[in-house]
């Protein structure tokens, strides 16, 4: 208890001040609200659904696109992995496609899909594959040899083997990857909606910003990080239960 | 023509069949380097156990390794039942002196010993009744849904054989296998082993360091010597059956191959 009224000690003394200044009129700037209106903002926003319902575009594209990427980073990255001269000649290859940021695809994926889910979706799927790709080519080169020589004498194919032995055996490692690339997919669905895509909680930015509601653009920002804390937490918990996996690490 | 030397080599000088057949087989790890074997030839015969024994760094593992097809030899023909040895196989079963790291730890005691029959045994209930029977064979029906980290040494090494002898092998290739168990679940195991050896008549290669080990274990023992790995001498085991830990190391025949093998050892 004592310690967390240490620990609320200063966010509490932050938003009164703020909360004061910005009342009394000493700090008034049009970017600038303050902690009761930002409050209220969100509570509107909750309260009429709109801020669920770009809530619910943003996560079906980041998770969406999170989940492509992650499939094909796994499949890449345990090719790589299981054979070092394709990744000796395919490395290059992917370094420089690796170089090209996402973003910068936008406007390829919106000729290729038009606006909407797919387009968002495909350029998280891009920017989430790299995350995910690297780390399970580095879980993959990781795993002990005596068990791919067990495999070996097993006579499993590509498939089998990768079911069996590679993929539970690098898991853990893998996991570290998608939970990187899950942060990456909130970033830059975000950023997506706020670039050129008309839905979501980054569109919803934009229509508050052109509005001039900055109390409401607060809330949503706020609202933006309390799902990337969820989410991160869900994908932690999602991992948890495996830990007969975790045994091999 | 390879058929016709393929006939030749199945039957040994004295006429038994033969299981492997190793032609002056050589392995060279680099091009520049020494080898690790040279001019290798020995049979072993079908049914047999044949204990490989040597000093450490005389190429041993090589040479086992080489007989599982996970390593090919830089010279020579190595060939198991007349063929040639190009890659691992099913039929030759391999238990590895690192039972920690041959065992999935994310699977229990049953299903590490599943993971042979799962392609060859499609149906479940059969599959799991082959598994348990296995288990129960190798002593560890208690641990059945155990993890291999929750075990000891002993019954970890346990598991290993018994994924090895469900995946129904031709030959088992042991490499040290009991090389790093303490001196009680050793002589334990050791007897597990010949029990199972008598009951399936599978030919086993067993490699080890311990001399004692390899005479009261092989009907015939091959020794190595290093640098390069050689084959010294091979001798015919001709201790009775079933051997006893305590008779048979005491049988005078016994304490003379221990004696003639020590000195080939302490000769190179």
């Amino acid at each position: 208890m004592n310690r967390l009224a240490r620990g609320a000690l200063m966010p509490v003394l932050f938003l009164s001040f703020w909360e004061i200044a910005a009342k009394s009129g000493w700090l008034v700037y049009e970017s600038l609200s303050w902690p009761s209106a930002i409050f209220l903002a969100g509570m509107g926003a909750l309260a009429d659904g709109s801020i669920l319902l770009s809530t619910w575009q943003t996560c079906q594209a980041a998770l969406l696109g999170l989940f492509i990427g992650s499939c094909i980073g796994i499949l890449l990255g345990a090719i790589l992995g299981l054979w070092a001269p394709v990744a000796r000649m395919a490395g290059p290859t992917f370094d420089a496609l690796r170089a090209i940021p996402s973003i910068a695809l936008m406007p390829l994926f919106l000729l290729m899909f038009g606006w909407g889910l797919s387009m968002e979706a495909a350029v998280v799927a891009y920017a989430c594959t790299w995350p995910v790709l690297i780390a399970t080519w580095a879980a993959v080169r990781g795993v002990e040899p005596r068990l791919l020589e067990v495999a070996d004498v097993l006579e499993m194919r590509f498939g089998e083997r990768l079911r069996k032995i590679v993929l539970p055996a690098a898991l853990v490692r893998i996991n570290v990857g998608v939970r990187i690339a899950l942060g990456v997919a909130l970033v830059v669905a975000v950023t997506v909606e706020i670039a050129v895509n008309p839905r979501g909680l980054g569109y919803s930015l934009v229509l508050a910003q052109q509005s001039l509601k900055a109390d409401l653009m607060y809330a949503q920002i706020l609202w933006l990080a309390l799902i990337g804390y969820l989410l991160n937490a869900a994908l932690k918990t999602i991992e948890a239960p495996g830990g007969g996996a975790g045994r091999g690490a | 023509m390879t058929l016709a030397s393929t006939k030749g080599d199945r039957h040994g000088a004295d006429g038994a069949p033969v299981a492997v057949s190793l032609r002056k087989v050589g392995v060279t790890y680099s091009p520049i380097g020494r080898p690790v074997l040279e001019d290798i030839s020995f049979d072993v015969r079908e049914g047999e156990f044949l204990s490989i024994v040597g000093p450490s760094g005389c190429g041993k593992t090589t040479l086992l390794r080489m007989l599982a097809g996970l390593l090919r030899p830089t010279t020579g023909d190595a060939l198991f039942n007349g063929a040639p040895i190009i890659g691992p196989s099913r039929e030759r079963a391999i238990v590895f002196q690192d039972y920690t790291n041959a065992l999935l730890p994310w699977r229990t005691v049953s299903g590490n010993v599943a993971l042979a029959l799962e392609k060859t045994v499609p149906v479940k209930a059969e599959r799991d009744a082959k598994v348990a029977a296995l288990v129960a064979k190798m002593g560890l029906a208690h641990a059945a849904d155990r993890f291999p980290t929750q075990l000891s040494g002993g019954m970890q090494q346990r598991v290993q054989i018994a994924r090895c002898l469900s995946q129904e092998p031709r030959i088992m290739l042991m490499d040290e296998p009991f090389g790093a168990l303490d001196a009680m679940t050793r002589q334990t195991l050791q007897d597990e082993l010949l029990a199972l050896a008598a009951e399936r008549r599978t030919t086993t290669v067993f490699i080890t360091h311990d001399l004692e080990e390899a005479i009261y274990l092989g009907d015939r023992v091959t020794v190595l010597s290093a640098n390069p790995g050689r084959i010294a001498e091979v001798i015919e085991v001709d201790l009775p059956r079933p051997r006893n830990q305590l008779t048979t190391r005491e049988d005078p025949r016994f304490l003379a191959h221990r004696h003639h093998l020590f000195g080939l050892l302490q000769g190179h």
